[in-house]
């Protein structure tokens, strides 16, 4: 089990390092470089940059080195939190994207939540009542989360909300709490903000969700071992809850590493009809605007929460599935 | 009720009280492409103490008629007609009829694993991948007895799994089925089954994933067990040497019904079944040289869902009687008198219009 997971956690350092040159080659695709864009930043403000300074500069940020040593300088950087400068913001990236970080991580882990909550049950459900109306009407249900984008049914949670029960669903906070520092009035503010975006964020993984549940389960309801524990005389629904669920769960495990970062980058165009105030509409800007330094940080960023996410379905499967827990033992 | 058994007791004449008598059971399956009777009028007893061999060919409905008993039909199938009778301890009240029972009641739920028990064929699918051997054994006493306590229940555990065979059996208690050999896995299986003292063990085809070697040691453990325990044994297989080996009595089965029942020495000296005795032939003999085919039986196995008109072996059947055999479905009757006599299903001894059922379809 040490083996495993010290063979997990080297590949997983080797895929941050693949990430981190990504987002450096990211950063590094424009045309130019920076001092480029200052120029032309500054030239259309009206002072003129001569050809003399602009060297200084390069040699100044280091861009005159060749490009492997500016990636070791930028990791250097980024390892101590220092992601650059916006140009789009006029701040430090980390300035920009700092609070936006925090309530994205709350958003997704809220829409996890949600995804697990309802998809468990229901793929159980559906696989027991195996061609069920039941069954069917939640097939049906799942496939419409799946085919209708997630910002559809924000427009219409939006327009429905605001037509016949007045409410305002965007936005995390109550106008009052939005610019006020952090309380206990405004954590409970954003608590009775969270349910709508989770919901609408988590449908197309909760439609993917049951769909997976329903397949694992129906795999597992058919095998002898289920049989001979109902002539032992379980009682059925223990004995579907004991042995298939707790096996079917394995793969589904797995899959929370991915529907992480999915759900963060999923979010962009919902976080923008519903104005939420997470990474999703800021990566979009950055990238119209070639903001490269904001931009490549989030892909950096997102590239990690994709690796961690990946860690910790790996430590779950080996915590649940005895299989793997003892392997190489 | 308790007179229709003990009539038919008193007509198959088994000598004592069988503990399980099975009658007219049909199990049918409801699938989109149309209804398949699995099990289509089946007739056996079990008697306490001895082994009934169920022998067939692939897909005659022997696995069917197991689930049945145990009252584990998986949907679309369904028991549509017939009893299955579990006898008590004389004298311990009446005799009741599983079928009657509600598949997950309380009732039937004590019976499951209590009374009557199963050991499957794949030993390593039969316990579940994500629980020690133990963790289930210990389920299954603690829930036929609720008066035992988590540690007692464990002690019993491994005591089973010695009394298998299973060496250091304090540690395997705690490992996972697919940490045993194959041959290991079913001994837990076997310990697993016996936790709580059945009085019936039925295995379905229990060493048929196992090498000849392990399938022996597997048989005589079951022997031994039953010799010490008094169990009924009802062991299904399609390997004629296993039954020649273990069985007492035996039924064979033929497209979800029983053709002959007979003691195992009568079957094998003077079968009376055109269809037992074709199996009897296929048997590979020591006279046969090696690499030579072996004598199958004439024909295939109908699909299940197209089943023959009449006696279902009719289109198979060297000896079949025209206008007879493919109209109409002959009984399971004795032949002869005695205080054991075999009971075939044929209109060769019985024929028609005698007693035979003038079911026409
Ligand atoms: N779930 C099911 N749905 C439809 N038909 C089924 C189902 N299970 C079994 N059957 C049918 O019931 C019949 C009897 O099956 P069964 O498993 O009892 O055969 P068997 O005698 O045990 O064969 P084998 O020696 O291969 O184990 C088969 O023809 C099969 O087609
Ligand atoms: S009843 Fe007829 S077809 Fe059936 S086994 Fe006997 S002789 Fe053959
Ligand atoms: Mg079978």
């Amino acid at each position: 089990m040490m083996a495993f997971l010290i063979r997990r956690i080297v590949l997983a350092l080797i895929t941050t390092l693949a990430v981190s040159m990504l987002s450096f080659l990211i950063i590094q695709l424009p045309p130019g470089d920076y001092i480029t864009s200052y120029i032309a930043a500054q030239s259309a403000s009206g002072s003129v940059v001569s050809e003399e300074e602009a060297q200084n500069l390069r040699k100044l940020y280091g861009l005159d080195q060749p490009h492997y040593v500016q990636y070791f300088r930028w990791l250097g950087q980024v390892v101590q939190g220092n992601f650059g400068q916006s140009m789009e913001w006029r701040r430090p990236v980390g300035e920009v994207i700092g609070d936006r970080l925090g309530l994205t991580m709350i958003v997704s882990l809220a829409a996890l939540v949600f995804t697990w909550l309802l998809a468990l049950p229901i793929g159980i459900y559906s696989a027991v009542r195996q061609y069920s109306i039941g069954d069917y009407i939640v097939t049906f249900i799942g496939f419409i989360g799946l085919a209708v984008p997630g910002f559809m049914i924000a427009l219409l949670i939006l327009y429905f909300g605001f037509k016949y029960f007045n409410l305002n669903v965007g936005g995390l906070f109550s106008l009052e709490y939005a610019q006020a520092p952090w309380s206990l009035g405004k954590a409970w503010d954003l608590a009775k903000h969270l349910p709508i975006p989770a919901l609408i964020l988590g449908l197309s993984g909760m439609a993917q969700g049951i769909r997976i549940m329903r397949a694992n389960l129906l795999d597992e309801l058919r095998k002898p071992y289920v049989m001979t524990a109902r002539a032992r005389g379980l009682h059925p629904a223990w004995v579907v809850l004991k042995y298939p669920v707790r096996v079917a769960l394995n793969p589904f495990a797995s899959t929370i590493g991915y529907t992480l970062p999915y759900i963060v980058s999923g979010s962009i165009i919902v976080s923008l009809v519903l104005s939420l105030p997470t990474v999703g509409p800021v990566l979009l800007k950055a990238l119209v605007a070639q903001d490269m330094f904001l931009a490549g940080t989030i892909v950096l960023l997102l590239g990690c929460l994709t690796v961690v996410g990946t860690l910790l379905s790996d430590i779950i499967l080996v915590l649940i599935d005895p299989r793997i827990r003892l392997e190489g033992k | 009720m308790t007179r229709m058994v003990a009539e038919d007791v008193a007509r198959t004449g088994s000598g004592p009280a069988p503990l399980l008598t099975v009658r007219d059971l049909c199990t049918w399956y409801f699938s989109n492409e149309g209804v398949v009777h699995a099990v289509d009028g089946v007739n056996f007893d079990v008697h306490a103490g001895r082994t009934l061999g169920i022998v067939g060919e692939s897909g005659c409905g022997k696995s069917v008629t197991a689930r049945s008993i145990l009252r584990i039909v998986e949907k679309p199938g369904r028991i549509v007609r017939g009893s299955i009778h579990l006898h008590p301890p004389a004298g311990q009240g009446e005799p009741r009829d599983l079928v009657q029972l509600r598949e997950d009641g309380p009732e039937m739920r004590a019976i499951q694993g209590g009374d009557i028990a199963l050991v499957f064929q794949e030993p390593m699918t039969s316990f579940s991948p994500v629980h020690t051997v133990g963790n289930q054994i210990i389920e299954t006493i603690r829930l036929h007895d609720r008066s035992m306590t988590k540690a007692l229940a464990r002690d019993r555990a491994i005591e089973m799994l010695q009394m298998v065979g299973i060496p250091r059996a304090e540690r395997r208690v705690d490992e996972f089925a697919y940490q045993l050999s194959g041959g290991l896995r079913q001994r837990a299986m076997i310990a697993l089954a016996l936790a709580c003292n059945p009085r019936l063990l039925i295995a379905d085809e229990p060493t048929t994933a196992l090498d000849v070697t392990t399938q022996a040691q597997i048989l005589e453990l079951l022997k031994r067990l039953q010799a010490e325990r008094g169990m009924a044994i009802m062991l299904i297989t399609h390997n004629l040497g296993v039954i020649a080996e273990m069985a007492d009595d035996v039924a064979v089965m033929y497209l979800g019904r029983v053709v002959e029942h007979a003691p195992v020495r009568e079957l094998f000296r003077s079968p009376q079944h055109p269809y037992t005795r074709a199996l009897l032939r296929s048997i590979p003999s020591l006279h046969v040289p090696p690499r030579q085919a072996l004598a199958t039986i004439e024909g295939t196995v109908p699909h299940p869902l197209n089943r023959p008109s009449g006696c279902p072996f009719h289109p198979r059947c060297e000896v079949a009687i025209a206008g007879t055999c493919e109209s109409h479905v002959p009984d399971l009757l004795p032949i002869g008198t005695g205080p054991a006599p075999a009971l075939v299903s044929c209109f060769l001894h019985h024929p028609f219009g005698d007693g035979a059922r003038q079911e026409t379809n």
